[in-house]
């Protein structure tokens, strides 16, 4: 029982690690495709392009993904001939990893400046202008006045 | 703020195409010959009249315009005078699938993506480009020719009849 029971432990351990290139690679569609690339011409997503431009290069993408080209080696071939304003994402480099940066810093530069206010506002209490909380009960005035709004409501 | 605005104002700039005028050099650059080997540019062509015709295969006035370049070509080659053909916007397969269906006699190259177009100021395809001998340009015509227009618009000014 404990025999079988490591045999198949082995075997769950030996498909988990399995390397992936006994499954088939997926096959890239032009679906997959044209919604990360540009028509350079129109200034559009390749999927929203209906150009001839737009189309001979769908015809150019069938026809690599035809030859069982991967994505990445569709859009390489892309940027080759078209340039790399056929990609509809920014590069990481140059002035396109601007694209990247400036939403990064501008969250940390939010969140540093929050992390600032409320360690302040902690340091200094209460937010000015607000009432600072009584230290005891009500005083006696405030207790008669208190009753007598209360009996008024009387159930 | 001042960076993120000083960053898109650099990146428009950077994007923007160029402008070229009557009288300015050409814009010029090595490139690729298409369909064949090793690189090519206008200045190779310095001490002759050189047509520069920017073109693409999914143009339609371009296939109506080729057949006029080709006559034009074979008319006045002997003359110091060539077309120059720059395939733009364009994949290669295409351009030498649109070269076997309008020959032509006069040299190819061929630009990756955009960049000539921009550097030729260029809104569209086709648009042809007269440079003188002396690299300089002499007539800009953002459209298709036609055999009309090479006889009446370019010849006079090769032949140095132009008003």
């Amino acid at each position: 029982m404990r025999r079988a029971f490591l045999g198949a432990a082995a075997l769950v351990v030996a498909l988990a690690f399995a390397p992936p290139a006994l499954a088939a690679a997926p096959q890239t569609t032009l679906t997959d495709v044209e919604d990360e690339v540009m028509c350079p011409i129109c200034g559009t997503l390749l999927e929203l392009s209906n150009s001839p431009q737009a189309e001979r290069e769908k015809v150019f993408i069938n026809r690599l993904i035809a030859q069982g080209k991967t994505k990445a080696e569709i859009k390489d071939a892309l940027v080759a001939e078209y340039g790399k304003e056929v990609l509809a994402l920014p590069e990481g480099s140059g002035f396109d990893l601007s694209a990247y940066l400036v939403p990064a810093i501008a969250f940390v530069a939010a969140a540093v400046a929050l992390a600032f206010g409320v360690a302040r506002w902690r340091r200094d209490g209460a937010p000015p202008g607000s009432q600072p909380p009584a230290a005891g009960g009500p005083s006696d005035e405030e207790a008669k006045r208190l009753d007598a709004d209360l009996a008024k409501y009387d159930l | 703020m001042l960076a993120v605005i000083g960053l898109l104002g650099f990146g428009l700039l950077s994007k923007g195409s160029a402008k070229v005028a009557v009288g300015d050099p050409v814009p010029d650059k090595e490139l690729p010959v298409l369909g064949g080997q090793g690189q090519g540019a206008v200045a190779d062509y310095r001490g002759r009249w050189v047509l520069v015709n920017l073109w693409a295969s999914w143009c339609v006035p371009c296939r109506q315009e080729a057949p006029a370049l080709e006559r034009f070509q074979r008319r006045y080659r002997e003359r110091d005078l060539t077309v120059l053909g720059i395939n733009v916007q364009d994949n290669s397969d295409d351009a030498l699938a649109f070269l076997h269906s309008y020959p032509t006699t006069y040299p190819q190259l061929r630009s990756v993506g955009n960049e000539r177009s921009a550097a030729f100021g260029s809104t569209g395809v086709p648009e042809n480009f007269l440079v003188d001998p002396q690299g300089k340009l002499a007539l800009i015509w953002r459209g298709p020719v036609d055999d009309r227009f090479l006889a009446e618009r370019i010849v006079p000014i090769v032949e140095g009849r132009a008003g």
